[in-house]
């Protein structure tokens, strides 16, 4: 068990990077997944995505993550497929792991099979300490005190300290505050600064966004400014945290997008089956991820344009 | 005759019948989201299920297969995030929570992190997820195990979700957990089990159909309290089957007891000349039982008629 913080809770340089890198200027920032990724990621970063895979995730920017191949990632690990891709290519070194699994159809063999080899160094915490540490990050202030994991052996691997409340003596574990080096959300609609809009549960992108030195935003769709600007109390990321706008129509999928597209339960069921072993996986990352060069190509690999309007049909609409 | 069921089928029954109306809970993934759409069709209309990444009142009109997933939040009154509903739970408004674990111990502490040890497991498991944040802050909680001697066990190999801790007071003295909140009941395919008021222990409160207070035992791995009275679960209605089966998992996720509407999408030729992409329904034997949509029609019937044979 180990007990070093993979992840930064130093707000001091959060607040002076803040400073030197962000800009309120209103320039445009849309890009390609590679350019965003080339840019923005680099070996030995600790980053974290939102929400998760099988919901409203950046997936378009995990697979060029993938194939650009940056190494040494720390992971904030709660998910699906978006961490399982990260392990099974090799470029993740530690990970603050709440949850990799896959609801309904089980277990993550690629996790059971990284961790079980010892190839990945890991630290535990719930959900909502992962979102807290976030949230405190997104405060400014280095922890935050909460009643989650008291107890629990979860402490004995992320070195978070508990204490007593000097107001009151109640117990509180102090969660650590997290800063990403970059943070990944998919919205469903974004302008070409950044500012974006996210319909449905918002899941933990407003703590994400704001505990991220660098941010990469992918939108379902494009919006003009003007739209931003006549319902502002939609935004939900406003632009200046964000430092890349990639447009990513089913971005999420195999995942769904509420209310825009359900979820490719062929196509899950088909990669269930073929992450079952490592060659299986190799080959899945093969095809679906290294093959295509970009989006575009991987959209037409797992059943083109007409297969995305079919999945639009389905799910829940308002 | 009493109708059949599968094991799956009475852990869901009985976890439905144990919520109150007009009262939260908290949804994991699995068979709670069933148990819960059970008995909002049911027993308690009024239950307002709360998922953790933000879906408050969902109206469950579709079996959700993920707990972010839009079918969570439909027609729902509150489309929040995650901080809001763990704090909302941290507040003491979430009244129960429903539970699931690899292992669980005499005072209901439950590990769903690693078999074996931390640093070498022998099988890595999921994590805690929201597991830990429902079992540290509702009120109470209700775990769902198969019970095993290997699942029941004096010692858990992890402990991810604490629930009487070393028992007696000992959840809030010494872990620091709110007072007053902690496990409820354990419902397992063999029975529904409490625990004691004092010491905190796990005990026997009521066999499930057919079941001995011997088999009961056998299948525990610590020593169980066993009352002077213990009670009967009754069996699942067909009631209650008819609804689980037709109305709550027609799609078979979870149920392997029906027909199964398992989606596929498929490309066929149309009267056209021209490719139609199809999605339809398979029952388990593979064989299309519907036709649910397509890329170049607007209804199911206008889909079938540009692809007759399918």
């Amino acid at each position: 068990m180990q007990h070093e913080l993979f992840g930064s809770p130093d707000v001091e340089a959060f607040r002076q990077w803040l400073r030197e890198n962000k800009s309120f200027e209103l320039k445009e920032k849309l890009m390609s997944e590679q350019e965003a990724i080339s840019r923005f990621v680099h070996d030995g970063d600790y980053i974290g995505f939102e929400l998760y895979a099988t919901v409203r995730c950046p997936m378009s920017l995990v697979r060029e993550l993938v194939r650009q191949g940056k190494r040494n990632l720390g992971v904030l690990g709660q998910g699906l497929q978006e961490v399982d891709f990260l392990l099974a290519a090799g470029l993740v070194n530690r990970m603050d792991l709440t949850y990799v699994g896959y609801e309904v159809y089980g277990l993550s063999p690629i996790l059971r099979r990284v961790v079980e080899q010892g190839r990945v160094k890991t630290a535990e915490w719930s959900n909502g300490a992962i979102a807290w540490r976030l949230k405190a990050a997104a405060m400014g202030v280095p922890f935050i005190p909460v009643r989650s994991m008291l107890g629990s052996d979860m402490l004995k691997t992320n070195g978070a300290h508990v204490m007593k409340d000097p107001y009151t003596g109640t117990q509180v574990v102090l969660l650590p505050a997290i800063v990403l080096d970059v943070g990944f959300i998919h919205v469903h609609r974004a302008d070409p600064y950044g500012n974006a809009q996210i319909d449905g549960i918002s899941g933990f992108a407003v703590e994400l966004a704001r505990a991220s030195k660098r941010l990469i935003i992918s939108a379902e769709e494009i919006v003009d400014p003007e739209e931003i600007r006549r319902y502002p109390e939609r935004t939900v990321i406003p632009y200046f945290l964000v430092d890349a706008v990639v447009h990513a129509p089913f971005g999420s999928h195999p995942g769904e997008m509420a209310y825009l597209y359900d979820r490719d339960e062929p196509h899950l069921r088909m990669y269930m089956e073929m992450i079952r072993t490592e060659e299986g996986t190799q080959q899945y990352l093969e095809e679906y991820v290294y093959g295509p060069k970009t989006h575009e190509e991987y959209i037409e690999k797992v059943g083109g344009w007409g297969r995305m309007k079919v999945l639009s049909k389905l799910g829940v609409k308002r | 005759m009493k109708p059949e069921y599968s094991p799956t089928e009475l852990l869901i029954v009985l976890a439905a019948r144990l919520f109150e109306d007009n009262t939260s809970a908290f949804i994991g993934t699995g068979i709670p989201m069933l148990a819960a759409s059970l008995a909002r069709k049911l027993y308690t209309p009024n239950l307002v299920p709360i998922f953790e990444f933000g879906g408050v009142g969902s109206q469950l009109r579709h079996l959700p297969r993920a707990v972010g997933e839009a079918r969570t939040f439909d027609r729902a009154v509150w489309a929040a995030g995650i901080c809001d509903i763990m704090e909302t739970a941290q507040r003491g408004l979430v009244e129960y929570g429903f539970l699931g674990a690899a292992q669980i111990d005499p005072y209901g502490n439950l590990n769903t992190t690693v078999i074996g040890s931390y640093d070498r497991p022998k099988v890595r498991l999921p994590g805690s997820g929201g597991g830990n944040d429902v079992g540290s802050l509702c009120w109470r909680t209700v775990i769902l195990m198969k019970h095993e001697v290997k699942r029941f066990v004096e010692r858990v190999d992890f402990l991810t979700t604490v629930g009487y801790y070393r028992g007696g007071d000992t959840r809030y003295t010494e872990a620091g957990l709110p007072r007053g909140s902690g496990p409820f009941r354990v419902v397992t395919n063999l029975a529904v089990l409490g625990f004691d008021d004092e010491t905190k222990r796990m005990k026997l409160l009521a066999l499930n159909p057919g079941v001995t207070v011997d088999e009961v035992v056998k299948n525990t791995g610590f020593e169980l309290l066993i009352p002077d009275e213990v009670g009967e679960n009754p069996p699942p209605t067909e009631e209650e089957l008819r609804v689980l089966r037709e109305e709550i998992d027609p799609e078979g996720f979870y149920l392997t007891t029906t027909e199964g509407r398992i989606l596929d999408i498929v490309t066929c030729t149309a009267t056209d000349s021209q490719p139609l992409t199809v999605a339809v329904h398979r029952n388990r034997r593979g064989e299309i039982v519907a036709v649910l949509a397509c890329d170049r029609a607007d209804t199911p019937a206008a889909c079938q008629a540009l692809c007759p044979n399918l």
